[in-house]
């Protein structure tokens, strides 16, 4: 390491002012960064990543404050500087690639003058010069043409070629340090991959350092020099990353590291799978959904989709979005008619299926949706969420609703005290279990998971794909599910569809989609997974086990 | 972009069309008319027959439908009909009366709209959160106050007590200036605070924040990326309140003593003068359907997502 590190945080207490309590979020950190070198801020949800990545910007929320410690740029004392002052440093020095690129374009200028900004701001040049600049930068993030990309509006861009506009922002006037705050999270694993390096190589190019703050330990392994391990606030272990993937000194490490969906740790093979009894049966599935402007066009989202799922498995469909894969599983579960095809689930084909019908199958065949915070009534408690779904069918007894009720919270690990509660006082994790009890309560033979885990921290999400199988085992239940992610995909599922442009490419038990897959496209995903140099690590036995959260 | 004009303008003379039913509807089954308020009466000393004549020479004795499309078909040729009690034609009672009252309304919604730029700009800035938590109580208190009693507080403020306005033969300015802030006061209210919390919503998005990284002072993104993103809903709420706007100027103008079309519904009104009225409905519905037709043509050119169709997929 050189002798003045480019960046220097000391002892940096951060805290958060809710009402007219201070809460301190970030305790006495302290990390730096070499120039050229990338440092990965790693963490879960609420562990002060993005909060410390904020203040090395000067960016803190409003109600943010710096309370102690020190945050030195080249040597100088940024901490106290006025936003007057930070104005001049941020974009020419430090610049900042974000987290969601759908929302982090503003809707209403267009890509070249949203580019132009930067250097308008800054002053480099006349407006030939920086027109001129700006054709260059888009034409060298991939963004071609570019005279014609300039001229476009983010809501014309698909979510990889936005980052791309974001990534041209951030190394436009060649800043000494790129703070990349989950630069990747919000994008498909392909286009992660692109993006990823792309930020490597412009980075490569001009000796920029990057701090990169992420919660997927893989992207961190992958792109670091070093890792910062983040907890609560705290600084859990740092160093250089071969060393910490090697020899993890924090039993938080050693946690993060096992919790990982790593492509390491398939699922083992399990008996009755040579069974003949299929608890879903899907054959020559299509939809079309009309395309506004011409009667008789229409885009093909789903085509010719057929597979198999033996009852007490887990079959899961993959793909990016755009895929075909929600239309997918919605058609299994009732919600829109296929334009052709059979779905046949326990033996009823549910394409026959109407009114009333179809609404009493459904009790069969229940979902679980991606996202716990909206799944959820806000002004409801837990007990009457968990409850309705049993008012929808024939009458029960109040005392026995109440009593399966608190059954499927004990199943899915949460404590009769939830019941009361509502869903703004749970976590994310506790929310997905709510959801599943929710789903669980009919007794369902078939349960649909959309993305379920795909919201949650790395150790909530073994958490919660431990307690779905589990349940299955207890409860004999077939699951179908739905993933962008590959790892987790790996991790619970018997057979597996890889979808791609409404068609499928791939499909079969896992082990063979995975070990010899057909199509390019299986290949080009299981390649652009990243942590493929993650250390496969059995739980340690010193391990304390799982807690609920 | 064609399809959404053509479907907008569609929309807005569908309005227009249900307004002039509606309102000639209304005032059909209206007891008595016009012609028995002022032929009936005694002095007059017309026999039933004359007023039965009168009446055909107006062509009240017609059936309704053909009444209906009788008016229907002189509107759309300009002939708004005559006006009973004045036994001169409504246009022209139109020509004198509306010229003042849109001079008014204009003025108001000019002054409404800076009244709220100004109020939410200033509330933005440091050191005026005071401004900021009192205009965010205001509003609520502004609906809840009737335009006249506005009206004669400001005449007693401003005219009795400090002497700034003269209420004796006041100048052409002069005597607009009060009416003017009687009417757009209490619409800048709740439209200042709808813009502050579309601006404190715009200002919470992510690439408000990617701005600030690029180096962007407070005020450069407040006027270049707040400013245009926080209008749009802003204006779809000034469009509805210009028809509280075509309200207030009615009752504004009598507490004024200002001619208008104020004083010339209050007149029509008490006569049942039911040609009088029906061109101020539907003059007072174009006025409203035509400011709503040119917010929604403006969102087009304010926000670029809805002027084409083409987009990418996202």
């Amino acid at each position: 390491m050189t002798a003045t590190p480019l960046l220097q945080v000391d002892d940096l207490a951060i805290a958060y002012k809710t009402g007219e309590r201070e809460q301190r979020v970030v305790h006495g950190v302290s990390f730096s960064i070499a120039p050229g070198e990338v440092v990965a801020l790693v963490g879960e949800s609420g562990s002060g990543k993005t909060t410390t990545a904020q203040a090395t910007l000067g960016l803190l929320a409003g109600n943010g404050r710096v309370e102690s410690g020190t945050i030195r740029l080249n040597g100088t004392d940024i901490t106290h500087w006025s936003q007057k002052r930070l104005d001049s440093i941020r974009g020419a020095v430090v610049s900042l690639i974000p987290q969601d690129p759908g929302s982090s374009l503003n809707p209403v200028r267009t890509i070249g003058s949203q580019l132009a900004e930067v250097l308008q701001i800054h002053r480099r040049g006349d407006r030939k010069a920086i027109h001129a600049r700006v054709i260059e930068l888009l034409e060298r993030v991939g963004l071609t043409p570019a005279e014609m990309r300039a001229r476009q509006y983010p809501h014309e861009l698909s979510g990889g070629m936005k980052q791309r506009v974001l990534i041209a922002i951030a190394v436009a006037l060649n800043p000494a340090l790129i703070v990349a705050d989950e630069p990747t999270s919000a994008l498909d694993v392909t286009v992660q991959r692109r993006i990823l390096d792309l930020i490597d190589e412009l980075r490569r190019e001009s000796g920029t350092a990057v701090l990169l703050v992420t919660h997927d330990l893989g992207v961190a392994a992958d792109r670091a020099d070093r890792l910062v391990v983040l907890q609560n606030g705290r600084i859990q272990e740092q160093g250089p990353v071969k060393d910490m993937l090697a020899a993890p000194r924090s039993a938080y490490t050693r946690r993060l590291l096992a919790d990982a969906p790593s492509l390491g740790k398939p699922r083992p093979a399990r008996p009755g799978i040579e069974s003949r009894d299929f608890a879903i049966e899907v054959t020559g599935l299509t939809h079309d959904f009309p395309v506004s402007g011409g009667e008789s066009r229409s885009f093909r989202a789903i085509d010719d989709l057929s597979f198999r799922v033996r009852r007490g498995t887990t079959h899961a469909i993959v793909g990016e979005s755009g895929s075909g894969k929600t239309t997918a599983i919605r058609s299994v579960v009732g919600f829109i008619k296929p334009t052709a095809g059979r779905i046949l689930v326990d033996g009823v084909d549910l394409t026959t299926l109407k009114g009333e019908k179809l609404r009493q199958f459904r009790k069969h065949i229940q979902l679980v949706y991606q996202n716990p915070f909206g799944s959820l009534d806000p002004r409801q408690t837990i007990a009457r969420i968990v409850e309705e779904p049993l008012l929808n069918f024939e009458p029960i007894p109040a005392a026995d609703r109440a009593r399966k009720v608190r059954d499927m919270m004990a199943r899915v690990g949460l404590s009769e005290s939830f019941l009361e509660r509502q869903p703004r006082a749970l976590s994310g994790g506790q929310r997905q279990r709510v959801a599943i009890a929710r789903a669980l309560v009919l007794d369902p033979r078939v349960l649909v998971l959309d993305e379920a885990v795909s919201a949650l921290d790395v150790t909530v999400q073994a958490q919660i794909l431990s307690l779905l199988d589990e349940l299955q085992k207890t409860l004999g239940l077939t699951y179908l599910f739905v993933s962008h992610d590959l790892a987790v995909v790996r991790q619970i599922s018997d057979t597996v569809s890889v979808m791609h442009k409404g068609r499928q490419v791939d499909g079969g038990p896992i082990e063979t989609v995975f070990g010899r897959p057909d199509s390019a496209y299986t290949r080009e995903l299981i390649d652009a997974i990243p942590g493929r140099g993650l250390p496969v690590l059995a739980v340690p036995p010193e391990l304390p086990p799982r807690l609920s959260p | 972009m064609v399809r959404y004009l053509l479907g907008r303008v569609g929309q807005a003379l569908a309005v227009l069309a249900l307004t002039f039913t509606a309102a000639f509807l209304l005032l059909q089954v209206l007891p008595g008319d016009a012609i028995m308020i002022k032929f009936m009466s005694p002095d007059m000393g017309l026999t039933a027959d004359q007023i039965a004549e009168i009446r055909a020479s107006y062509g009240a004795d017609r059936p309704l439908w053909e009444r209906y499309f009788t008016t229907v078909g002189n509107f759309l040729t300009g002939n708004f009909g005559i006006s009973i009690q004045a036994g001169v034609p409504v246009s022209q009672q139109l020509a004198t009366n509306l010229p003042p009252t849109l001079l008014l309304a204009s003025l108001a919604f000019a002054a409404a709209m800076i009244l709220t730029i100004i109020l939410a700009t200033v509330s933005n800035m440091v050191g005026m959160e005071w401004l900021r938590a009192g205009l965010q109580s205001l509003p609520s208190l502004f609906i809840s106050v009737p335009v006249f009693w506005l009206g004669i507080m400001l005449i007693q403020i401003f005219s009795f007590q400090l002497g700034l306005v003269s209420v004796i033969s006041p100048g052409p300015v002069e005597r607009l200036v009060l009416p003017v802030l009687t009417l757009a006061i209490p619409i800048s209210a709740p439209l200042a605070q709808i813009l502050m919390r579309n601006i404190d919503q715009v200002l919470a998005q992510p690439f408000v924040a990617v701005a600030r990284a690029k180096g962007a002072s407070r005020n450069w993104v407040l006027w270049r990326h707040v400013a245009r993103n926080a209008i749009m809903p802003t204006l779809t709420i000034a469009g509805v309140l210009f028809g509280e706007l075509l309200a207030g100027a009615v009752v504004t103008e009598a507490v004024f003593g200002l001619s208008g079309l104020g004083g010339l519904t209050y007149q029509a009104v008490g006569n049942h003068d039911t040609a009088v009225l029906q061109a101020i409905v539907v003059i007072s519905a174009l006025a409203f359907v035509t400011i709503n037709l040119i917010v929604d043509l403006l969102y087009p050119v304010l926000d670029p997502r809805l002027g084409s169709r083409s987009g990418a997929p996202a």
